[in-house]
């Protein structure tokens, strides 16, 4: 056994190897970006860029400047993804003027994929069709490990580094090792994705990823459906990973095929796209019969516990929004707690939906009528309170919420206690006005 | 720009583990320029530090410094404010990424907890033998091996100068 240290000072193990290693996912798809046939864990290489995306706060406002500075030009337009998520609709002049940069360059440049005011990038990106598994992915925000849901190896990176890929379409990666999460069983009713990821930011802590590739295995992880899979890779961030990778299978196939533009699986991909059996793998191993819904209480994501050690919380404000948490079944599970139901009074609950496919969506199946009827307030299909952008919170309130992130001052104030859970159990806690498991009122 | 060899000597500014990005970039000054992102750097945990922390100091923290954001501006704003390098025991993998290329240097130290604030840091930093970091009061600390193009990437002041320089070669190669 040789040890490796990545250098950002976190320490890995690594078997010691000879010839051509069995290979994970995560060294798979590094390998076909750099060329190779197969990669080492701890070495540096070169990866080629499939796709680039960003948005209007990481982007055009940062880029632009840049690449003028050094009289450059974009590598390859069709490979770049602009969405204009973060300060829309504009409030202000700061928040027009970063707008307008982003409209206006993308005018200029003539780019062939952006979407202003569609939703969040995250759920954006693959609604659009731009993922498919096999791809080596970057986007200028720190959730972009959501396309590992996809079977692609994607990361966020800021925006100096997107010059480097805008202008050369190459990055370098230390090739991580893989730590799998093994979930087994059947999760019960009211519990789903968010609280395992919450249960998992509570035992790792927020660096406990160190900066390497997770993937999410087992019987549990293959029976959830593509936006389940997305929270996952999603708040792969929130447990310091660089990857959040699931193999692709025929829910992935099946999901890609029904888009508005499907994108074809070639044939062997769901046998390429996996680690091999043999493949040195940190395993870690969850019962999902056993997981109760988790809050994660201010102000870390890590901060999590069962949600009946928070009996009696009173809230304030409940929000269901985020590319964490607000894509259309995300909205459907706050709509099964609440059919039928009116929230508490003195609660505000708020819904942004992810994009605005999901949002039509729900208005077709009748997600949309339930929320409202049940005193949910619309807002629009962006980033918005989440990053306290749009719709900050304000003043001294418990606010709980489907994000993924509960920082002091996160939401706008510094005042404000966030609470992080599911939308189960943010749809139960807005109907009782006090953080409630979703389990007793679904019953 | 040449990436000549470094020493700075500084006082150390002290803070806990799990420093994050809305703590070093506050997302209510994010639409502003960065000089303004500075001055709220840190606001909710140290409010003295934007306004005292002087040119050629050290920002020490414990464990995993940088998690969260892929906001650059939490490591520019140190760079604005003169922050010389950031010691840690641990970063977030995407923050050590954004830093070296804003040009601001990270120093894993499994030691940095002993530091207190006002300890006096000297930092060598050169391209062939890398970091080397003494304190008046612990010695010679240990530090992390960076990697060469790192390391030559914080001397050149980041990515952006090294782009430049990358560029200006071809055009005269």
């Amino acid at each position: 056994m040789r040890f490796v240290k990545p250098i950002w000072g976190c320490s890995v193990r690594v078997m010691s190897h000879q010839e051509k290693t069995p290979q994970t996912l995560a060294q798979k798809l590094i390998a076909k970006a750099a060329g190779r046939d197969s990669v080492e864990v701890g070495e540096i290489v070169n990866c080629g860029v499939d796709l680039a995306m960003f948005h209007d706060s990481s982007g055009p406002r940062r880029l632009k400047p840049m690449l003028e500075e050094l009289g450059a030009s974009v590598w390859d337009k069709s490979r770049i993804v602009l969405v204009m998520d973060h300060y829309v609709p504009e409030r202000g002049d700061d928040a027009k003027k970063i707008v307008r940069i982003a409209r206006d360059w993308a005018r200029e440049q003539d780019l062939p994929n952006v979407y202003d005011s569609q939703g969040i990038c995250h759920v954006v990106l693959p609604q659009k069709g731009h993922l498919s598994p096999g791809m080596f992915c970057v986007g200028g925000d720190s959730h972009s490990p959501t396309g590992g849901a996809f079977g692609a190896y994607m990361f966020g990176i800021g925006s100096t580094e997107m010059l480097g890929v805008v202008v050369t379409g190459e990055i370098w990666v230390q090739v991580p090792r893989t730590i799998r999460m093994l979930w087994d069983g059947r999760l019960q009713a009211g519990v789903c994705a968010k609280d395992m990821m919450l249960l998992m930011a509570a035992q790792f802590g927020m660096n406990g990823g160190a900066y390497q590739a997770i993937e999410y295995a087992g019987a549990t992880v293959t029976s959830l459906g593509m936006a389940e899979r997305m929270t996952l890779s999603n708040m792969s961030a929130e447990l310091g990973a660089q990857v959040g990778l699931i193999a692709p299978d025929e829910t992935t196939r099946r999901w890609l095929s029904q888009l508005e533009k499907p994108v074809d699986l070639p044939p062997l991909a769901q046998q390429i796209w996996q680690t091999d059996a043999n493949a040195t793998t940190e395993d870690h191993h969850f019962d999902a019969t056993k997981l109760s819904p988790m809050v994660a209480a201010p102000h870390s994501p890590a901060n999590g516990f069962p949600v009946d050690e928070f009996t009696h919380e009173p809230i304030q404000v409940a929000y269901v929004g985020a590319c964490t948490g607000a894509k259309l079944e995300d909205m459907q599970a706050a709509a099964s707690v609440l059919r039928g139901k009116v929230i508490a009074p003195g609660v505000e609950l708020m819904v942004a939906p992810a994009s605005l496919r999901d949002l039509s969506l729900a208005k077709a199946d009748g997600t949309f009528a339930t929320l409202a009827q049940a005193g949910a307030q619309f807002l629009p299909s962006s980033c918005g309170a989440c990053a306290g952008y749009g719709n900050a919170i304000k003043g001294d309130v418990n606010v709980i919420a489907t994000t993924a992130r509960n920082f002091k001052g996160r939401m706008g104030d510094p005042a404000s206690k966030v609470f992080l859970a599911s939308p189960f159990t943010v749809a139960a806690s807005a109907l009782r006005g006090y953080v409630t498991d979703p389990r007793e009122v679904l019953s | 720009m040449s990436a000549d060899a470094r020493t700075v000597t500084g006082a150390v500014w002290r803070v806990g583990a799990n420093i994050d990005t809305d703590a070093l970039a506050p997302g209510h000054a994010m639409s502003k320029g960065l000089e303004v992102v500075a001055q709220h750097c840190l606001e909710a945990i140290r409010p003295d530090f934007s306004s005292g922390v002087r040119q050629g100091d050290y920002l020490v923290s414990g464990p995993a410094f940088g998690i969260g954001s892929s906001r650059e501006q939490a490591a520019s704003a140190l760079v604005a404010l003169g922050v010389s390098a950031v010691i840690a025991p641990s970063f977030s993998g995407l923050y050590f990424r954004n830093a070296f290329n804003v040009g601001l240097l990270l120093v894993t130290c499994s030691r940095a907890e002993e530091l207190v604030d006002a300890d006096q840091l000297t930092l060598h930093l050169a391209p062939a033998s890398g970091v080397t970091l003494t304190s008046a009061r612990l010695g010679e600390l240990p530090c992390a091996p960076i990697p060469d193009f790192l390391i030559h990437r914080v001397l050149v002041g980041g990515l952006l100068n090294e782009l430049k320089q990358r560029k200006s070669r071809e055009n005269h190669g």
